[in-house]
């Protein structure tokens, strides 16, 4: 018998409604010590002809109160439900009870349940009793992990895609069309006496390549997938006083503020996480370096030189109503080669900036005027971010995007494979070794959607789950 | 009356080897057969070997069994089929005299020291305490022994059918074994029907072969056994020819007449291996199938016709053959037929092919579902040595899926079980690049030597074998050609040239230079045998790919050396599916590896049982 495990399901803070899901044999028991169902109450009412319902009456909801038995003392009006395993998300039995969503509710409530038996879940337990249950797949079960973790409605928009097993089927997709190739080629290695059409090399080559692409374009949305999962670093670079902490202001108050100030690792660094269009964008700023000594102008290069070289994306700040000082072009030097946005603020001033230097040292920027006391040009810098996460590829509402690493791993094994396969094809290679390679392709697929077992998703599991404490 | 240690029953291709395996590994072993007329019967198509089944022979000759030595001696045409393809899946095959390879065999069973052999049907086994002790005859005469191999072949409860007609045969006409049937049901042995089909025999002067494209032999003659290195002989074409529309129509008209469309068979045929009724009706959009004409012996002038398995009435078949061009004056001299017979579910049994629920029997051959004289003596050797084994309370022997297609064909049969008459091919072997049939011996042979049965000079053979490929591969990867003669040579092999010397080695690797080809500008080399030329090439060519498929062996064994209990408590297991759990109860596997090939044992399932696995694992660490 499996322990019974509970939490408060819904993100904590001040919500309409909240629930606690309890999932293991105790459910049950649990429901109907604390639930008092209204029709009871009706019931002792006099109100005969009311429809005696039982509280745990499999996938119905009831509207009653949580009362502690032991004090009679009513906790919260809720709406529960108990359904029966293993038709649920962990197989087992579970309940949820809808509260009000005050955190003051959902914590009483919580902690009468856990006094009636049940023990507090671990972070993701409920997704962990889905996957050992057999309920979800590896692949659905990291989806889960990832939505629990998903920092923007990009982001868990992706994990939905990937649960609901819509990645998987795109797998599964390609994998049959390999499958395709590998029963050609065994019908011509085992039958050689029949009269089957013998392969033709540039058709094996032809599908295979087609195949390829369909995983290259997986492995493309990788870069993007990932940048939408964990964020898009970008660094504000610039001299002092030229609008760095304007800038993040700015950018602070267009967007929600998804999490609030997070101490860098030195203390002259400023790390904030905004939402720009639905991705999650991480700013550090590394302003405030320059009022604690003589230095301080060498310690910005480096500063800038550092958190650069970490970043997604540099935002170069410049003063539009100066001329190109020695340390801007320093900066420009330390920040060559990354992409980046040159944004020449202050241009409500008169103008003294020449831009034909910088678009000839930093050669593929793209330059925005702005000026951050009124607001302008701030639009642009957004626009420019999303182009850049999305690469240049149309951003389509329902493209599928790669966001799992170990994911993007096996599919760059599978490309490989296909790839070493075709090589064989263009040299003339007898078909058994072309298809070793088919066959390799079509296993690392399979280990995406865990339909090929090897051992190595035991070490990936406790990895991720933390079994067996 | 007598005290045997191993009985065997039935001397077909099964009970041949399982007798002289257990024979010569010393014990005092018994055959029976229903008639000596069917030891070592080819009552179907007259040729050993094909793809897959020619490595099943190679390997049962490494492992010191007797059919390559006995298709040897009596091959009329032999044929390395797939040479356009590579030499992993090159498959030997050879047209038999069925008489003469019946004759030789049962010579060899005669002179075998610790082997009787006795005409006499076995129609029931002595159980006691749940482990079998001895045989009933017909006669009722009662053999005591401490094992039993069963290999029963088609005889088994045997019907044969022709269109609407039935009755009890085993094959060829032959006796069928009901009793044993009888009373195996009621030791509570589960049986169940399978059919197989037969063309008909015809004469084969009434063909006329100038109508047809002949099937010669290859020049250059490849033996089937390690044991021989070269056969000269002169050779017997094989003739083709097609059906055509006309063919068709008569059998589609005649459909309901078989015996199989007419609903008369209950028994499930092998998709595979399709009768023509079959072929014609699945594949209507097919204009044409292929007839190879094959003689069925020296001495005699019956011609099989290959490929047109029949259940239909005698006449019908007479029509349609008639219909096939160069068949038209065909006469025919044995109908075809389906046959329906007993079999068990291989499923019931261990991998060493002992019987799950009664000790010490052993099962081997079609009555475990397979089908083919190959699969039936791979199995058979594999019962005797295992026989011997349990007498002498050894570990079975068990060959697994990267050792052997001998171990891919039990580990199918026995985990996967089958719906229908099994055949071996390569495709269902995983790791083929590794198994091939010029390597089996490499493969087996000393595992055979170390058990006692492959002899001292095979596995000097061996040895022999291995050191002179080393040596000259070592030799290929040193001896460097300058760039000139390089360059000219590739010139004539249409490959790009070199800037540098390169080694012999570097040369053989291309697609369009071979062992053979290179021996232009390689006058040094040392005399080798074909067969060791040929293993030498793969290793060099596909260096590559035989490793990747070595890694991929790795990780099927850490799979495979996950071992499991058999005395594991399914049910306690949460999660894993109520139908895994029934499998898994029943079929004991050995393995994680084996687990996850059982039908009906999903990939969820088995990721539920690894981590169970591995929890208690980690909880045995911690509580120590």
């Amino acid at each position: 018998m499996k322990d019974t495990i509970a939490a408060v399901s819904t993100a904590y803070g001040e919500g309409g409604i909240g629930i606690v899901r309890i999932s293991g044999d105790a459910a049950e028991q649990i429901l109907t010590d604390i639930f008092v169902p209204a029709f009871d109450a009706a019931l002792k009412e006099g109100h005969k002809n009311q429809r005696k319902k039982k509280v745990g009456e499999n996938r119905k909801l009831i509207y009653g109160t949580i009362t502690d038995p032991k004090t009679g003392e009513k906790i919260d009006e809720a709406l529960a439900v108990f359904m029966k395993g293993p038709a649920t998300y962990t197989k087992e039995d579970i309940v949820e009870i809808n509260c009000h969503g005050s955190i003051i509710s959902l914590r009483k409530t919580l902690a009468l349940v856990l006094s009636m038996g049940a023990r507090p879940a671990e972070k993701g337990e409920f997704t962990k009793r889905a996957f050992i249950n057999g309920r979800l797949d590896l692949s659905q079960a990291e989806a889960v992990i990832d939505l629990i973790k998903a920092k923007t409605d990009k982001g868990f928009g992706l994990a939905m895609d990937q649960l609901s097993g819509k990645y998987s089927k795109e797998i599964a997709d390609i994998r049959n069309r390999i499958k395709d190739i590998l029963v050609q080629i065994a019908v011509n290695i085992d039958y050689p006496d029949e009269d089957i059409e013998s392969i033709v090399y540039e058709d094996l080559k032809k599908s295979s390549s087609q195949i390829g692409d369909m995983i290259g374009f997986l492995i493309d949305s990788a870069n993007t997938g990932r940048i939408i999962k964990e964020g898009l670093d970008v660094v504000i670079v610039g001299r002092p006083n030229v609008g760095k902490s304007s800038l993040m202001n700015a950018l602070l108050r267009e967007s929600r503020a998804i999490v609030t100030e997070i101490p860098g690792t030195t203390r002259d660094t400023i790390e904030e996480t905004i939402s720009i269009k639905g991705i999650p964008v991480k700013i550090t700023d590394t302003a405030g370096i320059h009022d604690t000594d003589d230095h301080i102008e060498r310690i910005g290069i480096e500063k800038s030189k550092s958190a650069s070289e970490k970043a997604d994306l540099i935002v170069f700040m410049l003063d539009a109503s100066q001329k190109l000082t020695e340390e801007d072009r320093e900066i420009m030097e330390a920040i060559d080669g990354k992409k980046t946005i040159v944004l020449i603020n202050k241009t409500d001033l008169q103008k003294k900036l020449e831009t034909d230097e910088i678009k000839k040292t930093l050669s593929s920027c793209y330059l925005i005027e702005t000026s951050l006391l009124s607001g302008e040009g701030l639009s642009e810098i957004e626009e420019e971010i999303e182009k850049l996460v999305y690469g240049g590829h149309v951003k389509q509402e329902n493209s599928l995007l790669v966001t799992n690493a170990r994911h993007e791993m096996l599919l760059k094994e599978a490309a490989k494979a296909l790839d070493d396969a075709g090589k064989m094809i263009s040299k003339g290679e007898p078909l058994e070794f072309i298809e070793v390679d088919i066959k390799r392709s079509y296993d690392f697929l399979g280990e995406i959607t865990g339909e090929t077992v090897t051992d190595d998703i035991i070490e990936e599991v406790f990895s991720r789950f933390c079994l067996g404490k | 009356m007598g005290e045997y240690d191993v009985i065997v029953v039935g001397a077909g291709h099964a009970g041949c080897e399982a007798a002289l395996a257990s024979a010569r590994l010393g014990k005092k072993t018994l055959l029976l057969a229903i008639n000596l007329e069917s030891v070592a019967m080819m009552p179907c198509n007259p040729s050993i070997g094909g793809t897959g089944k020619g490595h099943l022979v190679r390997e049962i000759d490494a492992l010191g069994g007797e059919m390559g030595i006995n298709i040897d001696k009596t091959f009329i045409q032999s044929k390395m089929l797939n040479t356009a393809k590579g030499s992993a899946v090159h498959s030997l095959r050879a047209q038999a005299d069925k008489q003469l390879y019946h004759q030789e065999m049962k010579k060899t069973v005669e002179k075998q020291k610790n082997l009787d052999l006795k005409q006499e049907e076995a129609t029931d086994i002595i159980i006691n305490g749940g482990k079998v002790e001895g045989v009933i005859t017909k006669t009722r005469v009662e053999y005591k022994c401490k094992a039993v191999i069963l290999a029963t072949g088609t005889f088994l409860r045997g019907r044969i059918f022709i269109g609407s007609i039935s009755y009890d045969s085993g094959p060829n006409g032959l006796s069928p074994s009901i009793m044993l049937a009888d009373n195996l049901k009621k030791h509570g042995l589960p049986l169940r029907r399978f059919k197989t089909g037969t063309p008909a025999r015809a004469l084969g002067s009434s063909v006329d072969k100038s109508k047809m494209k002949e099937q010669k032999g290859d020049d250059i003659i490849t033996p089937f056994s390690f044991m021989n290195d070269n056969i000269e002989k002169e050779q017997i074409s094989c003739w083709l020819t097609y059906t055509n529309e006309k063919t068709h129509d008569v059998i589609r008209e005649n459909l309901e007449k078989s015996a199989l469309y007419g609903g008369y068979i209950e028994g499930i045929g092998p998709r595979y291996c399709p009768s023509i009724e079959d072929k014609v009706n699945r594949f209507s959009d097919k204009k044409r199938h292929q007839l190879f004409v094959e003689p069925e012996g020296t001495d005699t002038d019956e011609v099989y016709l290959q490929g047109m398995a029949t259940s239909l009435p005698e006449d019908i078949q007479e029509d349609f053959y008639k219909t096939i061009e160069g068949l038209e004056k065909l006469k025919i001299v044995r109908p075809g037929y389906a046959i329906e017979y007993d079999c068990i579910d291989p499923q019931e049994l261990k991998m060493s092919l002992e019987n799950r629920s009664i000790e010490n029997l052993f099962c081997a051959g079609q009555l475990n579902g397979s089908s083919g004289y190959e699969e039936a003596a791979a199995q058979g050797i594999m019962a005797g040595i295992n026989a011997v084994l349990k007498i002498d309370g050894e570990e079975p022997f068990v060959l697994d899926r990267s050792e052997a297609y001998i171990g891919v064909l039990i580990d199918d049969l026995v985990t996967k079980g089958t719906g229908e008459p099994y055949r071996i091919m390569t495709s269902r072997a995983e790791y083929r690049l590794v198994l091939r049939q010029d390597n089996a011996d490499i493969r087996l042979t000393e595992k055979s030597y170390i058990l006692g049965l492959a002899s001292k000079e095979r596995y000097e053979r061996v040895i022999r074998k291995k050191e002179i490929i080393g040596k000259e591969e070592k030799r290929l990867e040193t001896t460097r050609i300058d760039r000139e003669t390089a360059n000219s040579f590739l010139k004539k092999t249409g490959g790009a040239g070199v800037k540098n010397s390169v080694t012999l080695s570097e040369l053989l690797k291309r697609p369009e230079v071979s062992y053979e080809r290179l021996k232009e500008i390689d006058r040094e080399r040392p005399e080798m045998k074909k067969h060791e030329a040929e293993e030498l090439q793969v290793r060099i060519k596909y260096k590559g790919y035989i490793e990747k498929q070595l890694a991929q062996i790795e990780r099927f064994r850490k799979m495979e050396d996950k071992k499991l209990d058999e005395n594991m408590n399914y049910r306690e297991i949460q999660g894993i599916r109520e139908e895994a759990k029934q499998k898994l109860e029943a079929l004991k596997p050995l393995s994680l590896g084996q687990a996850s090939r059982i039908s009906g044992v999903s990939p969820a399932d088995i990721n539920v049982l690894m981590i169970w696995l591995e929890k208690k694992k980690r909880e045995k660490k911690e509580s120590k």
